[in-house]
């Protein structure tokens, strides 16, 4: 028998235990888990981790840091031991974070409306006058039912006497539901007995609550079709964009970026591949004052012009109401006992941590004498001011901090320090051990028809080993699940709805927005472009491997004499090229930054539109693209080996057909899809025929082994070996290439597929006056189909240069690409011409 | 005679290189109803004829007109013409000898009953404002122990129009105001910042007016039309006994604006009340012509 992990687990008396009451048991709520933990294997342990660690980089699960060298996507902490709350406990935080939700409510009511409060001096001007999150141009409106959050979320810590503390509110646009969602799958899906025999209680109704309450409160459309509702997201670059595109897609909403949006005629509408669509209700995750750059800040790129007005007339509802940042104040708390009383009639359940607002003479005194034990921060988040520990601020910096709360009293908070609880996690160095670390908890709440509703667990913020007196996943804290027990069976949730009758049926994807359908395109362009590249690499540097024949040497020129002429690969100045320098050109175009990163470049633009279309694949379908990513990394640096280049662009080709199996497998067949599909067919048909005519244009093309690595580059050497069993010769190899429409690497193949997809699209969003888009492919893939295959050219080589047909089918192809090329430009012209389309403020005095 | 009657002409222009799409306005054209000053007659003309077109009452009272165009347009249209009377507001002399300007700061802080609601509103930083102690100390030598508040703040204005220059080229609505202090030039809409940032670095009341101001022309020629252009200047919170008043500072022109004076609205700062304020679609580079002209009805 090990030793129990209670033997190696610290006790602190000068905080609150959260498994282990202060006579040193295990907490009753505990035990069951705890007991299962204690049993389980050095190497069950292990497999724990790796398992959640495993499970986040392939989910994509990232919390993007401003300014990390280690780029933009940093994956998500969490530590696979869950924080766990007894039913009676949880249900004191509930209703004190429910009556906070309606106090908050409330107190927006009261400032947007008559301002009682400020009047009669419950509330300081300076905390919303003063606030930049107070926003001028909302005075006066009201929401629905007067309901201004629709999302509230408050963190809470434990002080070492076991009481609840709220340490700061968010009611702006509450963060980290999303990641509280994805830790749950992990982690109940690490002890699946231990989730259903202590009944932990299920997050989904909440999830519910929130799109019930959205949907009751959307605008209505006269004819009372379901409301459309939308998450607005100020796009990949924001730290918590994972988690924007994980909740669109679990709550079933399109993510949208304001210039997805634009108001006609007072009302929101989708820029939709079919046209406008009107917009009932947004769930907004970006902040109120970057939202409308007409009435708020006037250089936000990121806003919806007109969108207050929309807001206004009550055409859309905006969830949490624009301007709803102004609670979140660092000196809001100190004043909530009295405005809670005023406002609800109650006392307040749950107090904040202790507050002083210098700017009340009395708490500028208090905090000047405690300064020790205080620490400063700024009265309103425009201050962008760290915390300052007044224990640390010695001799000059400290009379300096003075003289600024004294200077300018009404900017500055003072609080006490929390002493956070403690739960345990996992050590990671250690074989088999717990180790105990800070904790907070963020709740969430929602607002139903039937009152607000709080999630039933939420989003546990664990300190760093270093960082112990505040937790921020910005600067690395890690994260966990929380369990809340239940006496009752965990059953499922059941909120009640009507059915949904035949008319609600949802068959095409009507909501597709233009700048999505423009980044499909451009996702199906770039994967078949890597594919292309990484197919002309490999049919090179295998070449170079294996065998010194002269045979080998003549290929494998005239794979590089291709690759140079389609300007893929770098040329090499003056003579012939031999093996040595065509493998450093080989080299340089698989990821050499002069050659604009080569390969990887292309990579790295692929998953980069892939980051902006990500709620639109399938969860599979992002592990794919995240191992790439992984790949990408691992292997692309400045001079790899030959091996290394080899084996990556075998990785980065086995990615490549997942890839396009799930394109073919995996998504909807809606217009979207059939984007991304003629995004693949376009590259690879003009890539193909570039290539081809290339190919017969160079004096090697009817050379002995020079067309097997051009039947690679067509993936097509196994189909033509099963068929003749011999050599190849050109006669065959061509028609397998370009004319046999049964091979999907086909020339012929790719205009057939382009004809019927652009013309499915055109009947289906048919545009006014417009002619057919293909009528040169139309006319192409009739030339193909007549072309001459029996021309003895193509057998004899001889008898080439007197024929002519070669020289033909070279100058076809390159018309045929031309007109692919054209047909690229016009698709963006008609269906992409929002993107990047964005309104520019104008003054004048 | 103590009234003026003024008919005023503002007109703005914008002509695109390219089609606007789409295209929204938000207008601070109207002159807004002061004690002092009426309006006779008002109208907004803009071409092309907008879609959506509303006229509502802003969070500070002021007038104002938004209007949308949402079919392409090469040019855009808007003359606001106004015929306003304005009447003296001149102040007598015991008005500048109390109350301390102290007092009028103590008034206006947190735990103070009653609350003077309206004068906080302009109490404390906007977007074009700031409260600093560079400003507090540019002020601090207008602003002695017990000098009375609006003496004080005219002995402030008539510094800044000693120590500033007028320089049209030296600024552009984006320069900081603490660069306005450092520089030491701008023109008016900076010089109302800048007194009205030192004056709330100060704990004091002070918000940004926008209007028009009667120029005249050089002795002997007549008054060109449209060479006028709009205005801004600040406005002083003054307790007194039955509440408070506002009392107006130009430190452009060191004066207290009075009849020739016509006041359109007022709020924070230039942010909240610009003239013309909107966002297109298309449109490429393009620069609007303003034309304003303030007529007195005796030369009409």
């Amino acid at each position: 028998m090990p030793r129990s992990l209670l033997a190696n687990y610290p006790r602190q008396t000068d905080r609150f235990d959260e498994m282990l009451a202060e006579n040193g048991q295990l907490r009753p709520s505990w035990k069951a888990f705890f007991d299962h933990l204690d049993s389980a294997t050095p190497a069950q342990m292990r497999h724990q981790r790796d398992f959640v660690r495993r499970r986040i980089l392939e989910n994509g699960v990232t919390y993007n840091v401003y300014a990390d060298p280690k780029g933009a996507d940093r994956p998500w902490e969490l530590d696979p031991l869950p924080l766990i709350l007894s039913q009676q406990e949880w249900s004191g935080i509930a209703a004190a974070v429910t009556q906070r939700a309606r106090l908050f409510n409330a107190l927006l009511g009261d400032l947007y409306g008559e301002q009682r409060l400020l009047r009669d001096g419950n509330l300081p001007a300076a905390l919303v006058y003063g606030h930049n999150g107070f926003l001028w141009p909302c005075q006066g409106m009201r929401p629905p039912d007067d309901i201004w959050l629709h999302l509230y979320a408050a963190d809470l810590a434990r002080s070492p006497d076991g009481q609840w503390w709220v340490i700061a509110d968010r009611t702006q646009a509450p963060s980290g539901a999303g990641y509280a969602l994805e830790n749950r799958l992990i982690v109940s899906r690490l002890f699946p007995e231990k989730f259903r025999e202590l009944g932990v209680r299920h997050l989904a109704g909440f999830f519910a609550a929130l799109q019930e309450g959205l949907a009751h409160w959307a605008s209505k459309d006269e004819d009372g079709g379901a409301p459309l509702v939308v998450l607005l997201t100020p796009g990949p670059y924001n730290e918590t964009y994972f988690e924007h595109a994980y909740l669109a897609r679990y709550l079933g909403y399109p993510l949208v970026e304001g210039q997805d949006l634009t108001v006609r005629d007072d009302r929101v509408y989708l820029k939709t591949l079919t046209g406008l669509r009107r917009v009932h209700a947004i769930l907004r995750r970006l902040d109120d004052d970057f939202c409308d750059p007409l009435e708020l800040r006037g250089d936000s790129a990121l806003g919806v012009p007109g969108l207050l007005q929309a807001a206004r007339a009550g055409t859309v509802l905006v969830a949490n109401a624009l301007g709803s940042g102004v609670l979140e104040s660092a000196a809001l708390p100190g004043f909530l006992p009295g405005i809670c009383e005023k406002l609800l009639g109650e006392s307040l359940a749950m107090p904040s941590v202790g507050t002083w607002w210098c700017g009340e003479p009395t708490a500028l005194e208090f905090v000047i004498e405690h300064l020790d034990r205080l620490v400063i921060k700024g009265a309103y988040p425009s201050q962008r001011l760290e915390p300052v520990f007044g224990s640390e601020l010695r001799g000059a910096a400290r009379a300096e901090m003075i003289e600024r709360l004294k200077a300018r009293p009404t900017a500055y908070v003072a609080q006490e320090l929390v002493r956070f609880s403690q739960a345990p996690s996992w050590s990671a160095p250690h074989e088999r051990r717990l180790i105990p670390r800070g904790i907070a908890l963020r709740v969430y709440v929602a607002a139903t028809p039937q009152g607000y509703r709080v999630m039933p667990g939420g989003l546990t913020r664990v300190t760093s080993a270093t960082q112990t007196r505040f937790i921020s996943m910005q600067r690395g804290g890690s994260s966990k699940d929380a369990w809340v027990l239940s006496d009752e069976p965990a059953g499922a949730f059941s909120l009640i709805k009507p059915p949904i009758g035949r008319a609600d049926l949802v068959r095409s994807g009507s909501n597709l927005s233009s700048r999505v359908v423009e980044n499909l395109f451009w996702f199906g362009r770039y994967a078949e472009r890597c594919e292309d590249m990484a197919r002309l690499l490999r049919a090179g540097l295998s070449r170079l491997v294996d065998a010194s024949a002269d045979e080998d040497l003549a290929a494998l020129r005239s794979a590089y004499e291709t690759g140079r002429v389609l300007q893929l690969l770098p040329a090499v100045a003056g003579k012939t090229p031999g093996r040595r320098e065509i493998e450093t050109q080989l080299l340089t175009a698989l990821c050499a930054p002069e050659w604009g990163d080569g390969l990887a470049g292309d990579i790295r633009r692929l998953l980069w539109v892939g980051a902006q279309v990500r709620e639109r694949f399938s969860l599979d379908n992002w592990h794919a693209l995240n191992r790439l990513q992984h790949q990408l990394q691992a292997y692309a640096k400045a001079k790899p080996s030959l091996g290394e280049a080899m084996s990556f662009i075998d990785q980065m080709l086995l990615a490549s057909s997942a890839l396009a199996g799930f394109a073919m497998d995996d998504m909807t067949r809606d217009d979207g899809w059939r984007f991304l599909i003629i995004g693949r067919r376009l590259e690879r048909l003009v890539f193909l025929a570039n290539a081809i005519a290339a190919f017969l244009r160079l004096d090697s093309a009817r050379q002995p082994g020079c067309l097997e690595w051009l039947l690679e580059l067509a993936d097509s050497i196994i189909t033509y070996r099963s068929r003749y069993m011999a050599q190849p010769e050109l006669l065959p190899a061509i028609d397998l290439i370009v004319f046999d429409d049964a091979n999907p690497h086909a020339v012929i193949f790719q205009v057939a597929n382009l004809v019927r997809y652009v013309d499915r699209l055109q009947r289906e969003l048919p545009h006014p006056g417009g002619e057919s888009e293909c009528q040169a492919l139309r006319a192409a893939l009739e030339r193909l189909r007549q072309f001459d295959l029996h021309c003895s050219a193509l057998r004899d080589p001889e008898a080439c240069a007197a024929c002519g047909n070669c020289p033909d089918l070279a100058e076809l192809l390159d018309t045929i690409a031309q007109d692919a090329s054209r047909l690229s430009d016009r698709l963006a012209m008609r269906y992409f011409t929002h993107v990047g389309d964005v309104g520019r403020p104008t003054l004048a005095a | 005679m103590d009234i003026a009657r003024y008919h005023v002409i503002h007109e703005t222009r914008y002509d695109y290189e390219s089609p606007v799409s789409l295209s929204r306005q938000l207008l601070h054209l109207t002159p807004r109803a002061c004690p002092w000053q009426r309006s006779i007659a008002h109208e907004i003309v803009i071409a092309p004829t907008p879609g959506v077109d509303r006229v509502r009452v802003d969070s500070f009272g002021n007038p104002v007109r938004q209007f949308a165009i949402e079919a392409p347009h090469g040019s855009l249209l808007v003359r606001a013409e106004s015929r306003i009377e304005v009447r003296s507001r001149r102040l007598d002399a015991t008005a500048f000898a109390a109350p301390e300007w102290e007092s009028v700061r103590d008034r206006l802080a947190y735990g103070v009953l009653p609350v003077e609601l309206e004068a906080s509103i302009y109490l404390f930083e906007s977007p074009y404002t700031r409260v600093k102690r560079e400003f507090a100390a540019y002020a601090a030598p207008s602003f002695t122990p017990g000098r009375p508040l609006l003496d004080a703040v005219r002995d402030l204005m008539q510094r800044v129009f000693r120590d500033f220059r007028y320089d049209a080229g030296a600024t552009t609505v984006a320069t900081p105001v603490l660069t306005v202090l450092e520089q030491r030039r701008g023109v008016c809409q900076d010089f109302a910042h800048l007194m009205i940032s030192c004056l709330r670095s100060l704990g004091l009341s002070a918000r940004y007016v926008s209007g028009y101001l009667l120029t005249r022309p050089p002795p002997g020629k007549p008054r060109l039309v449209g060479a006028d252009a709009s205005h801004a200047w600040l406005s002083v919170f003054c307790p007194d006994v039955s509440g408070g008043i506002w009392v107006d500072f130009d430190p452009t022109n060191n004066v207290l604006p009075d009849r020739e004076h016509i006041t359109v609205a007022w709020g924070r700062d230039f942010g909240d009340v610009s003239p013309l304020r909107g966002v297109i679609l298309g449109g490429d580079a393009h620069q609007p012509e303003v034309a304003v002209t303030v007529l007195p009805y005796e030369e009409e």
